[in-house]
């Protein structure tokens, strides 16, 4: 087991292109961390860099104190479950999973030992002789990650290793990977482009856009703290609202204007970081889950607005509601007893303690 | 109704009318359309193939005059006949040796594109076809040209590097191979594309997950190129065998059998006893022997094939 380093890590393809654009990144021994980002956000590539699949182009990595930039993979002390499992279809489940082991001359014995035992971690015992064919995708993975575990290695690396599962077994196989990591505690860096299996794994969360790092932290942090406008806007499901505002400063109080005359007023405790921004235009941004619906009960109620439901989806545990204010797609989560009918004006509440506002010039969360 | 689905006819009147919809019921079934859709290949493979064979086996078993029947005669002095067993011998000599260089060169030509940048690969794809698509008799003329005891090319090259001349056609260890040599260049470019095919068909994963494992280039190539590639050499090998094995026109032009009938095959055997010496009965025998020892490597490579689909699906 290992810290791993990623310093200044450049990766450019012919004609210029680069993936990814210098990162630093700190990773502690027996750390989840998990790499989360859309599309083409130079996640993989930074682990497969890691793994040393892919050449770096600038900076270093260093696996345990070693700079492994010249070092090929299988020197690394690495092992990787890959997106499709990566199964070699001609060996059996046991074969499978001894083979690096066989590659680097361990004793029969041992071999035998590390895959029972492994078997019996994700137990898939009873699958040892079957052929990859004969598996069902959970149990593939199941022992791609039984791969992974028999070598011992310094650092798991997961290529968004669920993203082929269905709904149910992702859930399932989730919490498996965190059951495996309790367990044998290896660092390990996880790639994904899912923000709930984001949130759920990782002991601290990169979020990566356009090749950079836009924040790492624990998933309560990028949560509820996000540094930026990408950050606040992909974590969290259903995404946050942003409406255009312009903060408005009157008798000492301020108040956001938003379209449809809706206004809004900022809590004394937020006033002070957001003054010097009165009299400009920001970006309001607020959750579903802290934009309710006004219940009789709620008597602090300081930010009601009225909004008119385009759809109404009821969820069981929750309603959501989905509005549509000046061109823009904004969500709320309603109790699931709601009376809202689409089409029917709603009166909602903002909860204003939980609101963020954004500089749209550097799309920073002030 | 029926279990079909369709109407029962019960009434006497109906009866004509009931007889319509079993012939009805007969050519819907599965079994049937599938039958008259292979109809025309049938038809093909009974007239060019199981004909010809059994009127084989027929004129085997006829004395040379094809007036009476004679038995097992024809057979009884081919084992007799030392030239019949030199042609065995160089049957299948040349099959099994040109078979495995057509496999071998094939397969590291087939890694040598693989590792060439799309851009350029296709250009080298190309070139390297040319021989498999030039007709076979035109490039072994090509070749006997270059074989020529008095113009031969081959022995030109060889003189600037001091090498002595090479009777290639006239002595038969030399003209075995000039005949293997001929059969390899005609014959690898098909290896070639397959391997590539099979190649390209292999995840890169897999590659991925082995230099992780800690396979070496040579121990990716032994535990997951071959393995994956194992079906499509096994087909490959034996079809290459039994073209090979039945291969005619290269000794046909390249040495016409000699010298001392050492280089025949047995279709050019069989045409040489058959034809050219108006011997039909024996040459359907000697063509006969070339029946029992493809079908006996068909049978163990196709088996070999199924066990392993098995296995991996």
């Amino acid at each position: 087991m290992a810290e791993v380093s990623l310093r200044k890590i450049i990766k450019a393809y012919e004609g210029g292109v680069q993936a990814v654009k210098g990162i630093d990144l700190e990773i502690d021994d027996h750390e989840f961390v998990v790499l989360v980002g859309p599309s083409g956000c130079g996640k993989s590539t930074t682990l497969r860099m890691i793994a040393g699949l892919e050449e770096i182009t600038g900076g270093d990595i260093a696996i345990g104190g070693t700079i492994v930039n010249d070092i090929p993979p299988r020197d690394r002390d690495i092992a990787m479950v890959f997106q499709n499992y990566a199964l070699y279809p001609h060996m059996s489940v046991y074969e499978n999973m001894a083979f690096g082991l066989t590659l680097r001359k361990f004793p029969k014995a041992e071999i035998d030992k590390r895959v029972k035992n492994a078997a019996e971690i994700l137990d898939i015992t009873p699958l040892l002789e079957r052929k990859p064919k004969a598996l069902s995708g959970g149990q593939r993975q199941r022992v791609a990650m039984g791969r992974a575990i028999v070598r011992n290695p310094k650092v798991f690396l997961f290529d968004e290793p669920l993203s082929n599962l269905d709904a149910k077994l992702r859930v399932q196989m989730r919490t498996e990977i965190k059951k495996v990591h309790q367990r044998v505690k290896t660092t390990t860096i996880y790639v994904t482009h899912d923000q709930v299996e984001a949130m759920t794994l990782a002991d601290r969360v990169v979020v990566m856009n356009h090749g950079i790092i836009e924040q790492v932290g624990p998933p309560q942090e990028l949560y509820h703290s996000p540094a930026t406008k990408f950050v606040a806007g992909f974590i969290g499901s259903p995404a946050m609202n942003f409406f255009p505002a312009r903060l408005e400063e009157a008798s000492g109080a301020l108040r956001l204007h938003l379209p449809q005359d809706i206004v809004l007023e900022v809590p004394e405790a937020r006033a002070a970081r957001y003054r010097s921004y009165a009299g400009k235009q920001v970006l309001f941004g607020i959750r579903p889950e802290h934009l309710t619906d006004d219940k009789p009960t709620d008597k602090t109620n300081p930010a009601p607005l009225t909004l008119t439901p385009e759809v109404i989806e009821p969820m069981g545990m929750e309603t959501l509601a989905h509005f549509k204010i000046d061109g823009a797609e904004i969500s709320a989560r309603l109790d699931p007893e709601t009376p809202a009918r689409a089409g029917e004006p709603l009166r909602l509440i903002a909860h204003m303690d939980q609101m963020h506002l954004i500089d749209p010039t550097t799309d920073k969360v002030i | 109704m029926a279990a079909d689905g369709s109407l029962a006819v019960s009434d006497a009147s109906g009866v004509s009318r009931g007889s319509a919809n079993t012939m009805q019921r007969f050519a819907r079934r599965r079994s049937t359309i599938a039958f008259v859709m292979t109809l025309p290949l049938l038809v093909v493979i009974v007239g060019l193939v199981a004909y010809p064979a059994v009127y084989a086996i027929y004129l085997s078993t006829l004395n040379r005059r094809m007036t009476e029947f004679a038995g097992l005669l024809n057979f009884e002095l081919l084992f007799e006949s030392d030239t019949f067993w030199n042609v065995a011998f160089q049957s299948c000599f040349f099959a099994i040796t040109a078979v495995l260089l057509k496999a071998s060169i094939g397969f590291w030509l087939a890694h040598m594109l693989h590792h060439i940048p799309n851009k350029g690969q296709r250009k080298w794809r190309g070139m390297l076809l040319v021989p498999w698509v030039i007709p076979p008799a035109l490039s072994t003329l090509g070749w006997w040209w270059m074989f020529d005891p008095s113009y031969s090319s081959i022995n030109w090259l060889l003189a600037v590097i001091s090498v002595p001349e090479v009777p290639w056609l006239g002595h038969h260890w030399w003209a075995r191979i000039a005949i293997i040599m001929v059969n390899v260049w005609i014959g690898t470019p098909f290896f070639m594309i397959m391997y590539l095919a099979a190649l390209k068909s292999v995840p890169e994963q897999l590659y991925e997950a082995a230099a992780i494992d800690g396979a070496s280039s040579w121990q990716r190539l032994r535990y997951v190129t071959l393995p994956m590639m194992a079906n499509i050499i096994s087909i490959t090998v034996l079809f290459s065998l039994i073209v090979t094995f039945a291969n005619y026109d290269i000794v046909r032009v390249l040495t016409n059998g000699g010298p001392r009938d050492l280089t025949h095959v047995f279709a050019s055997y069989a045409f040489q006893v058959g034809i050219l010496s108006g011997n039909i009965p024996r040459g359907a025998a000697v063509s006969l022997f070339m029946f029992p020892i493809l079908a006996i490597c068909a049978f163990f490579v196709l088996r070999s094939v199924t066990r392993r689909n098995k296995e991996q699906m």
